[in-house]
């Protein structure tokens, strides 16, 4: 099942995936897809090291959605994360 | 209100300079997440979906003007313009940076607030009634013992690791409004012989996975007795208590699993082993710490009661506000106000800054600067003039904080669920917006009459679904949100834990199996009669029938 590495942040604790070049970033659609479980320990290795570099918290693989050509989050919770913010409109317009 | 001395100040100060040590160690790697984490979240600290979430005390729902607009200045600041009332009579921020937190803890410090025992497993901050030392109902002021108990709490060296978080409540007042029967250790200020005052026991309420309603331990308990029976209490309690289990350390399945009775005996047999030695609370010790509560010089205020009366007769809005959030005084010149945060488009108990501003400036001119949070997420003025109500209702219109809507349909208790939570199963605020637009118009709702409606987003309970007459617990479902309904809880005097009603029904389902229930219980009940009171009646089956069909 193809999926992605996610975290949180350390310094703020916004929700981060990680990137092709290595980097931390907050946008799910430019994570780096892992198709295989090969390709995931490579992620989770360097989630890892990331770890060991106080740079995020908390990495774990979450599966993701390919149906639109980048990854997308398939639960509730990940879309929430993923979205960065609640799901109640005024919460939102007024923020 | 208790004001900090200069030990209170330099413990603070200390604190907060240690704890910013440790973030920045945290931050250069000489602190792992493992070893740092426990040091945060004795700081109040969470990691939540989106971001840091800082929860700070405020000491049994007591708050100067000053605090709240320093809470203000905070929200502004470092988080996106908003604070969340929770349902502990705190505030929690939920977009906090780390970073910031060391500072954020700096500038509470300078109005006397921190964010200390606001998590992990020590004596939680003490929660009471919203409307001490202004109940008209009150035997006395609840919180000269609850700041009696903070500071008996507060690092208290054989308390700060026990097996679970440990929660008291404590009323002063014939009605119970500070839920203390969901509460491990809940207290009860009673009329003792010859005019005296004491307190009643009461151990082994929560919520949670495993909700009970607390059982009587003491009957009374004269006042200088109170800590060194409590102790005895938490000391039992800590040898007992399964550290090895989470679902089971807390003290309501110790009592439940032995028996209040017995559990009684060995506490009675620690008091006696060790109350002689465990020195009492000095008389001049209650003397100073009550010297902080003496009530406000209140003078003599008449109404214009033509005016009033003319002003209700014309204004629906004023005149439903003062049935459902104007509250009787001890003093009949004065009221308690409420304000409500909760109306369509407000997550339950969200307040921006400039909202707190305004609620600030409203206590400054019209309540002695002083406010209370309710755990029910509301905010209450204690000590308004009844010849002042007009104008602080006009003031806090234009502050769009008038719903008169206390302890309807509407007031709903919720809490953050999976749209902030970490440990959450469902969304409760939307659940929560969903059915606040479904009774939204005031007349509906105020013909409905009381009722308490909370909504939990996991079986954690935060938003006291087990306590609602009504209670939706968030489930998950195969990976879709669903939500469970309870009929029957009650928070109060007669505390009860709500039956679950049958299967959950998906998210979009839930308004309208509200709906049914209202509808079931407006054709059943007695004139009069609450929805509460018509439940017990009934029963569940008459519900059952209408919502699930007669299966
Ligand atoms: S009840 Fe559950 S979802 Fe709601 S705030 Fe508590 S832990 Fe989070």
């Amino acid at each position: 099942m193809p999926s992605v590495m996610t975290a949180n942040r350390l310094q703020d604790g916004a929700v981060v995936y990680l990137s092709d070049n290595e980097n931390w970033i907050t946008e799910l659609a430019s994570a780096r897809v892992a198709e295989d479980g090969t390709q995931l320990e490579i992620l989770q290795k360097i989630a890892a090291e990331a770890t060991g570099k106080q740079i995020i918290i908390g990495a774990y693989p979450m599966d993701v959605d390919l149906t639109t050509g980048a990854p997308a989050a398939k639960s509730v919770r990940e879309k929430i994360r993923a979205a960065r913010r609640p799901t109640i409109a005024a919460v939102n317009e007024a923020r | 209100m208790y004001r900090y001395d200069e030990f209170d100040r330099t413990f603070l100060i200390d604190r907060n300079r240690e704890f910013r040590n440790q973030v920045e160690r945290r931050l250069k790697g000489e602190l792992t997440e493992d070893q740092f984490k426990p040091l945060r979240l004795m700081n109040g600290l969470y990691l939540q979906l989106h971001a840091y979430m800082l929860r700070v005390a405020i000491p049994y729902g007591a708050l100067t003007a000053r605090q709240l607009r320093q809470l203000a200045m905070i929200a502004r600041r470092w988080d996106k313009g908003f604070g969340h009332w929770t349902t502990r009579q705190n505030i929690q921020f939920n977009w906090i940076k780390l970073v910031d937190v060391p500072d954020i803890l700096e500038a509470l410090a300078e109005v006397d607030m921190h964010a200390i025992q606001t998590s992990g497993n020590c004596i939680r901050n003490v929660t009471a009634d919203p409307y001490a030392g202004a109940a008209a109902d009150e035997v006395e002021d609840p919180r000269i013992w609850a700041e009696i108990l903070r500071q008996w709490s507060t690092n208290h060296p054989e308390f700060t690791f026990l097996p679970r978080k440990f929660k008291f409540a404590i009323t002063g007042a014939l009605e119970d409004r500070a839920a203390i029967a969901f509460h491990d250790i809940g207290i009860r200020i009673v009329g003792g012989p010859n005019g005296t005052v004491g307190f009643k026991i009461f151990v082994g309420g929560g919520q949670g996975r495993t909700p009970y309603v607390a059982q009587e331990m003491k009957a009374f308990l004269k006042p200088e007795e109170l800590l060194s029976y409590l102790e005895a209490m938490l000391r039992v309690y800590n040898l007992h208590g399964r550290r090895d289990n989470l679902y089971k350390a807390r003290i309501k399945i110790l009592v439940n699993a032995i028996g209040i009775d017995a559990y009684r005996a060995q506490v009675e047999e620690e008091w006696e082993r060790t109350r002689q030695e465990d020195i009492d609370l000095p008389a001049e010790e209650v003397a100073r710490i009550r010297s902080h509560f003496t009530p406000p010089d209140l003078e003599a205020r008449p109404l214009d009661a033509a005016a009033f009366a003319k002003r209700r007769a014309e204004d629906a809005g004023f005149d439903r506000w003062v049935r459902r959030n104007v509250i009787g005084h001890k003093n009949p010149d004065y009221a308690i106000v409420s304000i409500a945060f909760k109306e369509p488009g407000r997550p339950p108990g969200d307040a921006s800054a400039e909202e707190m501003e305004r609620v600030a400036d409203a206590a400054d001119r019209f309540s002695r600067s002083e406010l209370r949070i309710t755990y029910t997420q509301n905010v209450i003025l204690p000590h308004v003039a009844r010849a002042d109500l007009i104008a602080l209702y006009d003031e806090l219109k234009e502050a769009g904080l008038v719903a008169g809507n206390t302890d309807l349909i509407t007031d709903i208790i919720a809490c953050p669920g999976l749209d902030y939570c970490n440990l959450a199963n469902a969304r409760s605020i939307p659940i929560a917006e969903a059915i606040t637009d479904r009774f939204a118009d005031p007349e509906r709702a105020e013909q409905v009459g009381d009722l308490r409606l909370n909504i939990s987003g996991c079986i954690n309970a935060c938003g006291h679904h087990h306590a609602g007459h009504i209670g939706i617990l968030g489930v998950d479902k195969k990976g879709t949100e669903h939500y469970q309904i309870t009929l029957g809880g009650s928070p109060d005097n007669d505390a009860s834990v709500g039956d679950i009603l049958g299967p959950s029904f998906p998210a979009e389902g839930v308004p309208d199996a509200i709906d049914t229930i209202i509808d079931t219980y407006l054709a059943q009940r007695n004139d009069g009669e609450t929805f509460l009171a018509t439940y017990r009646r009934i029963g569940a089956t008459p519900f059952k029938e209408t919502l699930y069909g007669t299966r």
